[in-house]
């Protein structure tokens, strides 16, 4: 059995945060009763034109220049051509021939841990179209126009990808920009940042690529990957059988974990894409991609770096941190509010909050316990006036509402204990108390001394300072 | 007051403001008239009488307080395209036989809020695809110069209900002659605007690239007045153009002093009637009278117009009638069995044939594999025929030539054969390619039926226009000729 080698594209749908449709004044605003949020222009009326909302060509500029991609100065939206119920014009108007964004790039972390470089072909403005439904209707569907005319940035990459864990990766990366640069959501269950993934599979070392089958509408990380195993392990099976993977699309059914025939290529549309005489070409100056470059916030890759050269946290954890721009922000402005190491707040970010955010079901932005609070928790551990462990345990008082650090140590009386002599006045205790294990110790099996830094920290309720307590067991023991 | 109906929209204006009559009783006069008369012309697909009525108290209510715009209480018809909000606007479809526009378009807005008073809807060529009228669900309109004959088209219930006398004033829309031929056949002035000058929102597409809304009236300084009123800048169509509307009236003159006419020489070839064209030689020969020069231009391509425009819009008219699928408007078809049998029998029945051919026509030409020979290589033609035009406005200031190849023609003569149907807008076309203003105005008679002289200006040079054909009308009276029938 030969070697497979795994060829993935993805089409990244994602919806542009704006507050009005791209082509008409009507809201996009998500979970409106149906038909409500669709205009005559959304609902194709007679007569009625589109107009563009300036606001996208923005977005997508940003976009373009965030994956270092060319911004086309001029690009021209067209109709595609096919008829729906949910497509009320019987077009879509998108980008065909010149879109908006073009040769683009991003980096991803492939299995390996190496950094990977992901194409981006090109990423176009075109409108949603509606949904239908077709539940609770008898033998009748209905229609809801609310998502007509929603804006969508349609990324799509190079088939660069070679397995569904690097599709999720890319998937990732792509959904970080997006809401790092604000524009879109990125909400998966609204259904605001979905895919379609093109596969195919070829013996390794050959060139050409294998058929492909496309997936449509992929709504989760997890369906991602799922979805594209499934549909590799069903093209590498169909063609050990001696069969031959069909040009098709495919729908990913999640309860069943399966892909299924959608369409064949034969039955697929004519788009007759041309371009749309009711808008003008866009066209942009270049001054004005300068200008939004200007503004561009800082990206998860370059910040990611930044966090490692100057703050001095672990590679791993500063790609964790920077995934979402609230953490990161929440990291920074602890980081910079403490005198504690950087690398302990990166830690109690990614550890302790992030467990407490999950356990609770909160964004970041929800905390309980603030980036200032956090700093100033971790100055007291830095300044030994509490040890780590209790920090965890004033933590979590903090985190039930019972006031900043120095309250919960102050009121429950946690202020570690730094007096030489009343440490050793405990070693002492606990050296007269265990006899044996002194002996062993003395006899050349040190790693007893974690057991007796156990014992006077027990003797402390944990208050002591461990470094002090090492220190002292040491000279004492080695008395 | 027996003959208001044989003023023009300026006459009335002048009778309004002078308290001669009022709207209330100009309306109705004209009412009555459309009563008496359309059932033989069916120029008119909805008569508005209420709200005309409605329309012209309130016109005479703000006369009388000393306000109201420019068209305060003239009437004046809307070609049935345009939507007008709360009537039925049916395009001349059984597909939108039931439609009532929840909405107006901008022209009718525009129009509106200037006072006017519209009288009705007129009769067109179904979505506007037909240079006869023949193609109307509703049934074709009669030419008031023979009633065998056709008004021409699409615009041809605008431009018999002027011609008749049953308007002074209509509004029409020109996607490829649409506005000047029936014009020209009727002995009534049509202006199509500048592409861009006038919005076209609300008024259903065609082909969108193409289509331009005007007025058919009977005279130069009535197009100038409606013109200054529609025309400006529409943040609601993309396509409409920010660029100043110069004062239309104000500009009229009587000499031609100076002004360059260019005859094109491929307008006089053996397509063209030998008396229509003696009666465009004739006519030019007035401008050069009026102080005008005429030169010939060449124009090499112009001869292409006539298939470059029947790739252009049946492309564009493909994809604009998708949305009439019977789903959320227009005619639905009873019982469909799934979804593919709703939109087929929605479409196949609510269109007529020439629709259809079309729509086919433009499906075909956008198809994969057809694109480039077709589509894309119409739009090169296209940019060579502008640039004919263009090269000719670098000597002179209007093009002249004869509006159609021959006077009206009876109806059915060419209902089963559509490309000699096409070749009527062969001198029209080239315009609406490039996307520049034209209008015929009445030249003359051939055998007793009018014929008209085109002019074609350069971009929004719509002034130059309707100052060489007020000169004209000067000095002469066929603008002013009405069938007998009508008097």
């Amino acid at each position: 059995m030969s070697a497979w080698e795994v060829v993935i594209g993805l089409e990244i749908h994602s919806q542009l945060a704006t507050k009005s449709k791209i082509f008409s004044g009507a809201s996009t605003a998500y979970g409106a009763e149906p038909n409500t949020q669709a205009c005559l222009v959304d609902l194709g009326y007679p007569g009625v034109l589109p107009v563009l909302n300036e606001e996208v060509v923005h977005m997508a500029t940003m976009f373009g220049l965030a994956v270092n991609a060319s911004v086309a100065q001029r690009s021209v939206f067209a109709r595609k051509n096919y008829f729906y119920p949910d497509l009320p014009k019987g077009y879509q108007i998108s980008q065909f021939e010149l879109p908006i964004v073009e040769h683009g790039e991003l980096f991803i972390t492939d299995a390996d841990g190496n950094e990977k470089r992901i194409g981006i072909t090109r990423a176009h403005l075109e409108e949603d179209a509606g949904k239908s439904i077709h539940e609770g209707l008898g033998k009748s569907s209905g229609i809801d126009l609310n998502r007509t005319g929603t804006p969508l940035l349609e990324i799509v990459s190079e088939p660069d990808i070679r397995s569904a864990k690097e599709a999720v990766a890319y998937m990732r990366k792509i959904h970080t920009i997006v809401r790092y640069l604000g524009i879109s959501d990125g909400n998966m269950q609204e259904g605001s940042f979905r895919c379609d993934a093109n596969i195919s599979v070829r013996p390794e070392g050959q060139e050409e690529f294998g058929t492909r089958a496309e997936i449509k509408n992929l709504n989760s990380f997890r369906f991602v990957e799922k979805a594209i195993n499934y549909e590799i392990e069903r093209q590498i099976e169909l063609i050990e059988d001696g069969g031959e993977v069909v040009q098709e699309t495919r729908l990913y059914d999640s309860d069943k974990d399966e892909t299924r025939s959608m369409r064949s290529k034969e039955e697929a549309n004519d788009y007759r894409y041309f371009p749309d005489p009711d808008l003008l070409p866009v066209e942009i100056s270049a001054d004005y991609i300068e200008a939004v470059r200007a503004e561009l916030p800082e990206l998860p890759d370059a910040k990611q770096h930044r966090f490692v050269d100057e703050y001095g946290v672990k590679n791993d954890d500063a790609a964790i941190l920077t995934i979402s721009r609230p953490v990161a922000d929440y990291f920074e402005a602890a980081a910079k509010a403490t005198q504690a190491n950087a690398q302990t707040v990166a830690n109690w970010v990614v550890g302790d909050l992030s467990g407490a955010l999950n356990k609770d079901g909160l964004d970041i932005g929800e905390s309980k316990v603030s980036a200032g609070e956090l700093a100033g928790l971790l100055t007291r551990v830095h300044d030994h006036t509490i040890s780590g462990k209790i920090a965890k345990q004033v933590f979590e008082a903090m985190w039930a509402g019972e006031g900043s650090a120095d309250d919960v140590i102050e009121a429950k009386g946690l202020k570690q204990i730094t007096d030489s002599s009343a440490i050793e006045a405990v070693v002492d205790k606990v050296i007269a108390a265990n006899p044996g294990q002194v002996a062993e110790y003395k006899a050349g099996k040190e790693k007893l001394i974690g057991f007796f830094v156990g014992q006077v920290m027990k003797e402390t309720q944990g208050q002591a300072n461990p470094g002090q307590v090492n220190q002292i067991l040491k000279t004492k023991l080695s008395g | 007051m027996t003959d208001l109906h044989k003023r023009t929209l300026s006459e009335l204006a002048g009778g309004l403001e002078a308290g001669d009559f009022s709207s209330v009783e100009l309306t109705q006069a004209l009412l009555d008239r459309i009563g008496a008369h359309d059932e033989t012309l069916n120029a008119f697909v909805t008569v508005t009488g209420d709200e005309a009525l409605a329309a012209a108290e309130r016109a005479d209510a703000a006369r009388a307080a000393g306000e109201g715009g420019a068209l305060n209480g003239l009437p004046i018809v809307h070609k049935d395209i345009f939507c007008t909000e709360g009537v039925k606007t049916t395009c001349g479809s059984k597909m939108l036989d039931n439609f009532v526009s929840p909405y107006d378009a901008t022209i009718v807005e525009r129009m509106a809020a200037a006072g006017a008073v519209v009288l009705g809807k007129a009769n067109m060529d179904e979505f506007a695809m037909g240079s006869s009228n023949e193609t109307s669900f509703y049934g074709p309109v009669k030419n008031p110069w023979d009633l065998a004959r056709s008004p021409g088209g699409s615009s041809g219930g605008s431009a018999a209900a002027v011609a008749a006398r049953l308007a002074p004033a209509a509004t029409a829309t020109d996607t490829g002659g649409s506005i000047r031929q029936p014009a020209a056949l009727t002995g009534t002035l049509g202006i199509k605007p500048t592409y861009g000058r006038v919005s076209r929102y609300g008024m259903i597409a065609f082909a969108s690239s193409l289509d331009q809304a005007g007025v058919i009236t009977r005279s130069a300084e009535d197009a100038a007045r409606l013109l200054g009123v529609m025309a400006g800048f529409d943040e609601r169509d993309s396509t409409s153009i920010d660029e100043p509307v110069p004062d239309y009236v104000g500009a009229l003159g009587t000499s031609l002093d100076g002004l360059k006419v260019g005859v094109v020489r491929q307008h006089f070839d053996e397509g063209l009637d030998g008396d229509t064209g003696a009666r465009t030689r004739e006519a030019i020969a007035v401008l050069e009278s009026l102080g005008a020069k005429a030169v010939e231009v060449d124009m090499p391509n112009i001869d292409l117009s006539v298939p470059t425009y029947y790739v252009v819009a049946p492309a564009e008219c493909s994809s604009n009638l998708s949305r009439f699928d019977g789903v959320r408007f227009g005619y639905r078809a009873p019982d469909p069995e799934d979804l593919l049998d709703l939109y087929c029998r929605s479409r196949g029945e609510g269109f007529g044939d020439e629709v259809k051919r079309r729509i086919m026509t433009g499906t075909y030409v956008l198809s994969a594999g057809y694109y480039d020979a077709y589509y894309l290589k119409a739009q090169q033609v296209r940019h060579l025929i502008a640039d004919d035009f263009k090269n000719a406005f670098e000597d002179v200031d209007v093009i002249a030539g004869p509006t159609t190849p021959t006077p009206a023609f009876r109806l059915g003569a060419k209902v089963d054969d559509p490309i000699t149907m096409y070749l009527n807008d062969i001198y029209t076309i080239g315009a609406n390619l490039g996307g520049f203003p034209a209008l015929s105005v009445p030249c003359g008679f051939v055998k007793g039926l009018p014929v008209g002289l085109h002019l074609v200006g350069h971009h929004f040079d719509e002034a130059t226009l309707l100052r060489c054909a007020h000169a004209y009308e000067q000095t002469t009276t066929w603008h002013t000729a009405c069938p007998e029938a009508f008097e």
